[in-house]
């Protein structure tokens, strides 16, 4: 039985408002970042992402979130290989007690780790620095991580292992040679949620780096650069907010199926 | 993620009985000592490492956490215990019942309308065929993946007294009703409330579309040739095969609103007055500004509970029944008959 096609064009005119709802904070602030400093002449004008740049040391911002979220990301990847690989494969002695431990940690709410984290880390001198902000991420994306390689490992097929046992690869081997080739979609996906998961960490930046300008990541920095220009110009704050924003869009653009994937159908499994 | 990993390799050994038959007897009932040298003691070797950093970076700290709820500590001086008396503090002191509060105001606006938004949606998209699917989702994806700081500062900006939203209203000959929403003490609150359903309902159509595309078409076909309205469709077909993604989607949009800090802290850090607290913002300022640490671990230890039960609680309420997946049961169901032959 067809459908009336009122009944698509209805539906298809809640999904664009749908869309435009989605859109238009962002957009909003695009285009008040473009109206320009006040005072400026009137129509398009780029002062006020130089005046952000600037002032609010972006460029630092952005390395610095650069070099965490790569560093968390690859560290975590290597860990949730190797521990993925052994929990879905080998008969792990207290197998079952460490996938119950991370299942929790998968929903853990950071908050109940912070404070003991800023002493443990005052106490190793990592505080303002950025050990402080890799080795906790590291850890909180550990169980996604392993979770995640250890579906994967359980989805290859038995016989494959097998074979490559009768060929006489040791267990490591065949982890390199023979599934880490075919799990490169799998790995692909975890990195890029990783990666935006620790790109957009607020929290224990805030916490663990919260003097010290040179290491602090884009989401900090722009909320410093926010609260202290809260009463100044809304066109810089607004070019601050789109610079902060640029990068993930881009990214986004082009792994936005791969993103979508992983964050929702990840989670149902 | 049901199956545990030491059973992994049973399973499969019961399922494939031509490759591993010579084991698998003796793994069926293993005595105490066969079932100790038949685990793979080298495995703990590749665990460890993630298990090290999640232990000293996670379980530990939570151990501290626990510890210190138990004592009335400033961070400098020695702390003095106080048994459950942190704990009692959470439920009875005013401050913190508020917050609370606001957070089962907010579980509403994060939680329960983008469910109810992107169900809708959802059930009206699963009647036709949708055009530009792969950009309808990418957009309305969009709120994220963008940082909790952006999203504040478009809200601030959006919801300013001389902003758009202000604007709107004013074209509209609503002026009275502008105000700055963020700075009122009225409407701060479900302010936020709407930038949370902002963020989630995308979240939630996204993985109801998922769901849906997995739903047999023929099973439509065939409740419309038996009469069924689309209302009756949506209760029928479309909600009973929604549950996974249902499950999911309120478990993390309610992890996101019990914690809920970034937002908040970078539009109105509680306020005007406490009209917007949330726990995990008493959190932040007990332990890094009141320097009250055991009450705020004791705060942060009840927030981490609630959401474990709340995550048990939905996945046990919306657990699939018995019997094939995506197959709806009930007596109601007008298609059955038809599905079944």
């Amino acid at each position: 039985m067809r459908i009336a096609r009122s009944e698509s064009i209805a539906t298809h005119a809640l999904l664009v408002l749908a869309s435009v709802v989605a859109v238009f904070p962002l957009a909003s602030i695009v285009v008040s970042s473009l109206q320009g400093v006040t005072g400026s002449s009137s129509g398009l004008s780029f002062t006020a992402y130089s005046t952000a740049w600037t002032q609010g040391r972006f460029g630092s911002a952005l390395l610095s979130s650069a070099l965490v979220s790569v560093t968390v990301v690859v560290v975590t990847v290597v860990l949730a290989a190797l521990a993925g690989y052994a929990l879905a494969t080998m008969r792990v002695p207290g197998g079952k007690v460490i996938v119950a431990l991370l299942l929790v940690g998968l929903v853990l709410p950071y908050e109940v780790t912070v404070l003991p984290l800023y002493e443990m880390l005052t106490g190793w001198h990592l505080i303002d620095t950025y050990g402080a902000l890799i080795l906790p991420q590291i850890a909180l994306s550990v169980p996604l991580g392993v979770l995640w390689m250890r579906s994967f490992f359980a989805s290859v097929p038995v016989e494959l292992l097998e074979a490559a046992r009768i060929d006489g690869t040791s267990r490591l081997q065949s982890l390199r040679l023979v599934v880490l080739p075919i799990a490169g979609p799998a790995i692909t996906t975890l990195s890029t949620v990783l990666f935006l998961f620790t790109w957009n960490e607020f929290l224990l930046a805030l916490i663990l780096v919260p003097d010290n300008p040179s290491v602090q990541t884009v989401p900090l920095a722009l909320s410093f650069f926010s609260g202290a220009a809260r009463s100044s110009d809304p066109a810089v704050t607004a070019a601050a907010a789109v610079l902060v924003a640029l990068p993930v869009l881009l990214a986004y653009v082009f792994l936005q199926r791969r993103l979508i994937s992983g964050l929702t159908e990840g989670a149902v499994k | 993620m049901s199956t545990a990993a030491p059973t992994t390799g049973r399973d499969t050994a019961a399922s494939a009985p031509a490759s591993t038959n010579r084991t698998g007897g003796r793994r069926r009932r293993p005595s105490p000592l066969t079932y100790l040298s038949s685990l793979h003691w080298t495995s703990l070797l590749y665990v460890a490492p993630a298990l090290a950093f999640f232990g000293v970076f996670v379980l530990y700290p939570i151990g501290i956490s626990v510890w210190y709820s138990f004592y009335d500590y400033d961070g400098l001086t020695v702390g003095t215990p106080v048994g459950w008396g942190n704990y009692t503090a959470v439920f009875t002191d005013s401050q913190l019942r508020a917050a609370l509060l606001h957070s089962l105001v907010l579980l509403f606006f994060y939680a329960a309308l983008p469910v109810c938004v992107g169900l809708l949606l959802a059930g009206a998209m699963s009647r036709i065929r949708v055009y530009g699917l792969t950009v309808f989702r990418a957009v309305l994806f969009l709120p994220q993946i963008l940082s909790s700081v952006v999203v504040a500062v478009a809200w601030r900006n959006l919801l300013a007294e001389d902003g758009p939203a202000n604007a709107v209203l004013r074209a509209v000959g609503l002026g009275r009703f502008a105000t700055s929403w963020l700075g009122d003490f009225d409407t701060a609150l479900p302010s936020i409330g709407v930038i949370g359903s902002w963020v989630e309902y995308g979240l939630c159509m996204v993985l109801f579309l998922s769901g849906i595309v997995a739903i047999d078409r023929s099973t439509y076909e065939a409740a419309r040739l038996d009469g069924a309205g689309p209302v009756r469709e949506f209760f029928a077909i479309t909600l009973p095969a929604l549950r996974p993604q249902i499950s999911i989607a309120l478990i993390l949009t309610i992890t996101f609103a019990l914690r809920n800090f970034d937002l908040i802290w970078n539009t109105t850090r509680g306020g005007p007055g406490t009209t917007t607290t949330v726990p995990s913002l008493y959190v932040y300022q007990d332990a890094f500004q009141n320097r009250m640490l055991g009450r705020a671990s004791a705060l942060a230890i009840v927030l981490t509970v609630v959401i474990l039960l709340v995550v048990v609680v939905v996945q046990l309420a919306l657990r699939e029944r018995e019997g094939p997946r995506r197959r709806f049961t009930g007596p109601r169901t007008p298609a059955r008959k038809v599905h079944s032959s």
